[in-house]
C-alpha cells in the first residue's frame, strides 16, 4: 500500500496535565494520543526494510508492522502484532527508555525527531484495552509445569510466553498484589495501577495461576518447588535492600529509602486523604540520587505535599542516569535540581531541656558539600571532587535516599547450588538465563541488580524460550 | 483469605489467635515473624509467631491492642477471615547447646518469648523466666511459663500481683548471688531490652533480644526496619529479628519507633470515636 508520508521534524506532541495541576494529583501526567494523533503519527513511519527499530528493542516488537496496521485503522491488528514480542505493551509504552532503544535507532531521527513509538505502542494497548473483549489465544496445554517467583515484569513476561505455549504456569508472589516493582515503585502518575491490573488478568485468562503472599526462600523453597511437581522455575525476586550512604543521620524520623517511600505512597496507599498507611506528607523534602527513582521519588513528594523538594546529585546534569523525559517532567513541575552536590551529614533536631518533645530525632537539614568533575574512572565518567570549605545546610525535614539497591539475600540463602556474583546478583547464562542450578532460570534485577522494565521483560522472555527447549528435550 | 479458627482474650487487651495458614504453619519455628492484613485497604503489620500446630494447619498470634489496625483484628472473631497472612519471615530464635537459659519477658513480649521458653524446656535446658507486667489484670501466659520453666519470676511494676518490680530486678539478684546462664534472652519493649542487657553486660552473658522496628513487606525490599547494630546498618526482617544485645543502638531504635505516633494516635482515637470506645 502506498501511503503518504508525514513529513514533519517533530514528533505529534504526547497532551499532558498542565504542570501546574499535575504537581498537586496523582492522575497520569501524560493523557495518551486519540486516533487522529495515532495516525498522523503512524504516517511519519518509512516503514523502512533495514527496520533498525526492532533490533533496539530488548524484546524485538515488530515496530514496523504494528504502525503499518495503525495506518490501515486496524488498531486491534496492531495490538496483536505487538502482542506476539511483548506481554506488557500498556507498560512499555509508558515507562520503556525508547530515546535510548527503538527511538534511538530511527532513521527519521537523523533529521528531526524519531518517530513516536512508544507513544503509539501505548495507543495501540489503550485501544485494545478499552476495546477489546477477545480471549487471549494459548496453545492447548501440554501437561508441563512451570513455577515462576514474583510477578514484576520479568517474571509476568515469562509466565505470559509460557502459557501462550501452553505450559501450566504458578506466579509466586511475595507481596499482596500482584505486579512488583509496577506496583510497588512506579507511581500511579506514571503508570496507573489499573493498567496493570489489566495485564494480570489478561495473564490469568490465558489460565496462569497466582499464589500472593508466597515468599520464596521462606514460605516455600526452590527444592520444595521441584517436589511439588513444577519442572523449571524462574526467577524474578527482583531488587532488594536498599542501600544508605553511610553518612551521620540516616537512622533519623523522616528518612527514607526511595523504595519505603514509595512502597508505603503506592501499594499501600498513603497518598489517600485518609491513608490506613502513614507517609511524610508536606514540608521541604529532598531526594539523593539522579535515577528515575529519584525522580519518581521526587515527584511523589511534591504530589503528597510537598512545599519544595531537592535532587541532590553528585555529578552534572549530563551525567544524570535518569530519562530525559523523566526530568523534564519534573522540572516543569518545580523541583530543585542541586547538582555537584554530595550529602555529607543529615541533621536532627534535639530539644535538650525537653526529652519527651516528639520533633526529637526528627530531620531538620541536610548538610552536602558542592562538588566539581575531575578525572574520568576506569568507566570513562568524570569523578565527582569535592570542593574544601564548600558545605552548606539544605533545609528540609524529609530526606529520600534513592541511590539503588542490592540484591535480596532470601532465595540464595535457601538453594544449594545457586550461584550469585561479588554482589549478590545471580550468575546466569545471558542467552538463556540459566543458573548453575539445572531447571532453575533467573532474569530482571536478581540478576542485574536495579535496571529498567523492558530489561527485565527481555530476560523473562530469553528464559521462557530456554525452558520451552530445556522441557521440550527433556 | 486466612480463617481464624479459635480466639480468646488472654486480657483486657491482649488477644491470642489462631489462623489456619498450611503453608505458614508448616515451616514457623520460635522467633520468626508473620505479616498479615486485616481487609482489603488494610495496613501490613507483624507479628511474632506466638505458637503454631503444623497438624492443624495453623499459626497462633498474640497481641495487644494498641492502634487501629489491632484494634480492627480484635474485632474479629474465630470463623471470620484475615485478607492476607505471610510468612514465616526472619531467622529462627537459635537455641543449639543451650543448656542453661533466662527468658526475660516484658507485657505482650512475653507471647514471643513463650514458645522459645518452651523450646529450650523440650531440648532438655534448664529454663529460667522472668516476665514482667504493669499490673496483675495485664499478666498473660504464667500456667504456660511455668510448666516450660524450672524457675519462674512474675514481676509487676505496682506490685499487685508477684514481686513488685521491674525485670531487671531478679536478674541482678541472681547475678549477685553467682548464678550464671550460656544466654540471656530479652524479649518486650525496647526500653526494658535496653536495660536488660545493660544488667548482663558486667556479667558477659551473650544476651539476645528480638527487635520489632516499623516494616512494610518483611522481606528485604523496603529498608523501613533498619537498626544500627554494632556499628552497621542491618535489617530486622532479613537478619534478624534477633540480635546480639550488646551490639544494637537502642536509642536510635527508640527514636525510630515513634516516627508515627502522631499518626497512630490519630487513626486510633479515630477508631475509637467511630466504635463507641475508650482509648487505653
Amino acid at each position: 500500500m502506498a501511503a503518504k508520508v508525514n513529513m514533519s521534524p517533530k514528533k505529534n506532541p504526547m497532551p499532558c496535565q498542565q504542570p501546574a495541576v499535575r504537581a498537586r494529583n496523582f492522575d497520569e501526567v501524560a493523557t495518551g494520543y486519540d486516533e487522529a494523533a495515532a495516525l498522523d503519527e503512524a504516517l511519519r513511519c518509512l516503514g523502512c526494510k533495514a527496520m533498525p527499530c526492532v533490533s533496539g528493542c530488548p524484546v524485538n516488537v515488530h515496530i514496523p508492522e504494528f504502525i503499518a496496521k495503525i495506518k490501515e485503522g486496524d488498531f486491534e491488528g496492531a495490538y496483536q502484532v505487538i502482542s506476539r514480542s511483548s506481554s506488557l505493551p500498556a507498560v512499555c509504552g509508558r515507562v520503556c527508555p525508547q530515546e535510548t532503544q527503538c527511538e534511538a535507532r530511527c532513521v527519521r531521527g537523523k533529521n528531526g525527531e524519531p518517530v513516536g513509538i512508544g507513544r503509539l505502542e501505548r495507543f495501540v494497548a489503550d485501544w485494545h484495552n478499552a476495546h477489546s473483549t477477545a480471549a487471549p489465544i494459548t496453545e492447548a496445554p501440554n501437561g508441563h509445569r512451570v513455577a515462576v517467583v514474583g510477578s514484576g515484569p520479568s517474571g509476568l513476561t515469562c509466565a505470559g510466553d509460557l502459557a501462550k505455549k501452553g505450559y501450566e504456569v504458578t506466579v509466586f508472589e511475595a507481596l499482596h498484589t500482584a505486579g512488583g516493582v509496577l506496583v510497588y515503585g512506579i507511581p500511579e502518575f506514571r503508570l496507573p495501577k489499573s493498567i496493570v491490573q489489566k495485564e494480570v488478568d489478561h495473564l490469568k485468562a490465558m489460565g496462569v495461576k497466582l499464589e500472593t503472599n508466597m515468599v520464596i526462600g521462606k514460605t516455600l523453597t526452590v527444592n520444595e518447588l521441584f517436589a511439588m511437581g513444577y519442572e523449571a522455575v524462574f526467577i524474578g525476586s527482583g531488587a532488594g535492600l536498599p542501600n544508605f550512604m553511610g553518612i551521620p543521620g540516616e537512622s533519623l524520623k523522616g528518612v527514607y529509602s526511595a523504595n519505603e517511600f514509595l512502597t508505603r505512597s503506592n501499594l499501600m496507599k498513603a497518598y489517600r486523604t485518609d491513608p490506613v498507611t502513614p507517609v511524610s506528607k508536606g514540608g521541604k523534602v529532598a531526594v539523593v540520587g539522579g535515577g528515575n527513582v529519584a525522580m519518581d521519588a521526587a515527584r511523589t513528594a511534591l504530589r503528597l505535599g510537598a512545599e519544595k523538594v531537592y535532587i541532590v546529585y553528585r555529578r552534572s546534569m549530563e551525567e544524570l542516569p535518569a530519562r530525559a523525559e523523566e526530568v523534564e517532567h519534573a522540572m516543569e513541575e518545580g523541583i530543585e535540581f542541586r547538582l555537584l552536590t554530595n550529602p555529607v551529614e543529615i541533621l536532627g533536631y534535639f530539644n535538650c531541656d525537653d526529652r519527651r518533645d516528639e520533633r526529637n530525632g526528627s530531620v531538620i537539614g541536610i548538610k552536602c558539600q558542592r562538588m566539581e568533575l575531575g578525572e574520568p574512572d576506569e568507566r570513562g565518567r568524570r569523578r565527582p571532587v569535592a570542593i574544601p570549605g564548600s558545605e552548606f545546610i539544605l533545609d528540609v525535614n524529609t530526606v529520600v535516599m534513592a541511590i539503588g539497591t542490592s540484591p535480596n539475600p532470601l532465595i540464595k540463602a535457601t538453594t544449594e547450588g545457586l550461584e550469585v556474583n561479588r554482589r549478590g546478583g545471580i550468575i546466569v547464562e545471558e542467552a538463556t538465563g540459566a543458573t548453575s542450578k539445572a531447571g532453575v532460570y533467573a532474569g530482571g534485577d536478581a540478576v542485574t541488580g536495579a535496571a529498567t522494565v523492558i530489561s527485565a521483560m527481555g530476560a523473562g522472555k530469553v528464559a521462557a524460550k530456554a525452558i520451552d527447549e530445556y522441557l521440550c528435550s527433556k | 483469605m486466612y480463617k481464624i479458627t479459635a480466639k480468646k482474650a488472654l486480657n483486657p487487651t491482649v488477644v491470642q489467635m489462631d489462623i489456619l495458614a498450611p503453608f505458614v504453619a508448616a515451616k514457623a519455628q520460635a522467633g520468626q515473624f508473620i505479616i498479615l492484613r486485616v481487609d482489603e485497604e488494610g495496613e501490613r503489620i507483624p507479628l511474632t509467631v506466638a505458637g503454631f500446630d503444623r497438624t492443624a494447619g495453623t499459626v497462633r498470634i498474640i497481641f495487644q491492642i494498641v492502634g487501629a489496625t489491632t484494634a480492627a483484628l480484635g474485632r474479629k472473631n474465630a470463623g471470620d477471615f484475615l485478607q492476607d497472612f505471610v510468612g514465616p519471615l526472619g531467622c529462627a530464635t537459635r537455641t543449639d547447646g543451650l543448656k542453661k537459659v533466662c527468658i526475660v519477658g516484658g507485657g505482650v513480649g512475653c507471647a514471643i518469648a513463650l514458645p522459645i521458653a518452651q523450646k529450650l524446656h523440650e531440648q532438655g535446658a534448664a529454663v529460667t523466666s522472668v516476665i514482667g507486667f504493669r499490673t496483675k489484670e495485664l499478666v498473660i501466659l504464667e500456667s504456660e511459663f511455668a510448666a516450660a520453666s524450672s524457675r519462674l519470676c512474675v514481676m509487676t511494676d505496682d506490685g499487685s500481683y508477684g514481686t513488685k518490680g521491674n525485670v531487671c530486678a531478679p536478674l541482678a539478684e541472681l547475678f549477685a548471688a553467682g548464678e550464671r546462664f550460656d544466654e540471656v534472652i530479652a524479649i518486650g519493649p525496647l526500653v526494658m531490652m535496653k536495660y536488660v542487657v545493660e544488667t548482663c553486660r558486667p556479667t558477659g552473658i551473650p544476651c539476645t533480644v528480638s527487635m520489632n522496628p516499623i516494616m512494610i513487606d518483611g522481606t528485604g525490599m523496603c529498608g523501613g526496619c533498619r537498626l544500627t547494630v554494632g556499628g552497621k546498618t542491618k535489617f530486622a526482617c532479613v537478619d534478624g529479628p534477633d540480635f546480639d544485645g550488646y551490639e544494637v543502638d537502642f536509642d536510635e531504635a527508640i527514636n525510630r519507633s515513634g516516627m508515627y505516633r502522631p499518626f497512630e494516635r490519630h487513626a486510633y482515637e479515630k477508631d475509637c470515636n467511630l466504635f463507641g470506645k475508650e482509648v487505653h
